[in-house]
């Protein structure tokens, strides 16, 4: 089931927290090689977990992670900014409306579903929140992925070769989109509504237009 | 809310010029959800405070003589997340903080509330507050139906209020990035977005994300405003400069022929 949860609320689940932070080591450091920060319980975190981002993680039946991706808006600091400007070619996207999503994560031997429920649940921020478009960095498997998932995003620049390719991209939000990634998510408009309800105190709007 | 009716109420705002008319377009919000209040409130980094709103002036005074500011859970709350928040996820636990509650009930804000934060450029904060009283599966309701609109009205409320106090604000305009000069450039030279996109080799959407950026970083309520902002503020220039610029601008007639 998909949870929407600052870093704040996820205190209250050690569990998941836990064994979240454990596969983005497994996937960014081990398979990826990238020059991640584990810390000594081999927790892969950054300086921007410590801003009290937005998570949205598929939580596995016995309590632990099955996937999860983290966010903060552009008005703020961001990975992108900061690490990866010239792959903007120029853009310097910046507003509350357009939040960016990095760590997107799938544990190891996670269906193909999870990488659904999580783009479902991208699509379900944007439609609760208003926003414009969700500004990402991703790797070359990610864009697969993505691809699969029928949520190709538009890429602004990219910098390395082969699965060392790493991008910046937008999504943007086309309320029409919903239905065929609720479908490809396997996944009830109600269920989803509930689980975001569960997370925020309120459901989504659920007309189409604001 | 029907659509046209926030298509009007943003419009009217759009036109404001002066903080009685914000009033007065609050007030009849209000009074079209009939809800109990709604509150604009614009926290500067050093403690001091702006809004508007329909709440009672005697709890304003109230809370800035109590320095509530300092305990309210919302303002707290909402300065720690950057997504909107129903009053019911905030943390109440401390002595003071149900204290403050019991206080502002007693004043009339009422015990439900739904706020959304506001980040604007250059890391201004504020929040768009409702509230009522009311029990909680008529509160789930009302913000069910209404959240997505409260979320636009807080964000063009903000770059109203951004626009009429701009000695608030805390540092000029962030200075736009090439690409954003570029759209509101050829948008102001009457351009259509699918022209621009494809002058500057991009796909409309991701367009769209340069105008939104744009936008924010000028607070302006809209493209139209974007622009007439950007120039005003001499960002982007067109008109005999533009055609005097060396370049292939778009939509000229390269006397190609002539030259050669």
């Amino acid at each position: 089931m998909l949870r929407y949860l600052t870093a704040e609320a996820l205190a209250a689940y050690p569990r998941l927290r836990d064994s979240m932070h454990r596969d983005r080591t497994a996937q960014f450091r081990d398979r990826l090689k990238w020059a991640v920060t584990v810390d000594a319980d081999g927790f892969e975190r950054d300086e921007y977990d410590a801003m009290n981002p937005l998570y949205v993680i598929w939580e596995m039946p016995d309590g632990t992670h099955g996937g999860s991706m983290r966010f903060l808006p552009t008005s703020g600091r961001t990975m992108v900014h900061d690490h990866f400007p010239q792959l903007l070619n120029g853009a310097d996207v910046r507003s509350d409306r357009i939040w960016e999503c990095t760590r997107f994560c799938i544990a190891q031997g996670a269906g193909a579903h999870v990488a659904g429920a999580l783009m479902l649940a991208g699509g379900e921020l944007m439609r609760a929140f208003a926003l414009t478009h969700l500004l990402g960095v991703f790797d070359a498997r990610m864009v697969r992925i993505y691809n699969m998932i029928g949520a190709t995003p538009e890429v602004l620049g990219s910098t390395g070769e082969g699965r060392d390719k790493i991008s910046v991209g937008l999504w943007h939000y086309r309320s029409q989109d919903r239905q065929a990634v609720l479908r490809r998510a396997r996944i009830s408009s109600d269920l989803s509504e509930y689980w975001f309800s569960r997370s925020f105190g309120h459901p989504i709007n659920r007309r189409i237009a604001a | 809310m029907k659509r046209l009716k926030l298509d009007q109420f943003l419009s009217k705002l759009g036109e404001a010029d002066a903080l009685e008319q914000i009033q007065g377009l609050i007030v009849g919000l209000r009074n079209e959800l009939r809800i109990d209040h709604i509150v604009y409130h614009w926290v500067s980094a050093d403690g001091e405070q702006y809004g508007f709103g329909t709440y009672d002036p005697q709890w304003v005074q109230h809370y800035v003589d109590q320095e509530y500011l300092r305990i309210d859970p919302v303002v707290l709350g909402c300065f720690q997340r950057f997504h909107p928040v129903d009053w019911k996820r905030l943390d109440w636990s401390s002595r003071a903080a149900r204290g403050f509650q019991k206080d502002a009930i007693a004043h009339g804000v009422g015990n439900q509330g739904f706020s959304v934060p506001i980040r604007g450029p250059n890391g201004q904060f504020a929040l768009f507050t409702v509230s009522h009283a009311t029990d909680d599966e008529t509160w789930a309701e009302f913000t069910q139906s209404t959240q997505r609109d409260l979320i636009l009205i807080a964000h063009f409320l903000n770059q109203k209020a951004l626009e009429l106090e701009k000695g608030r604000a805390p540092e000029p305009v962030r200075a736009l990035s090439p690409r954003e000069i570029d759209a509101l450039t050829f948008l102001a030279m009457g351009y259509s977005r699918g022209q621009v996109s494809e002058m500057l080799s991009i796909s409309e959407h991701t367009l769209r994300a340069y105008i939104e950026s744009a936008r924010f970083k000028l607070g302006a309520l809209n493209t139209t405003h974007a622009v007439a902002r950007a120039l005003a503020e001499g960002l982007i220039i067109i008109g005999g400069a533009a055609r005097a610029a060396t370049g292939n601008w778009p939509g000229r007639k390269v006397p190609r022929a002539a030259a050669n």
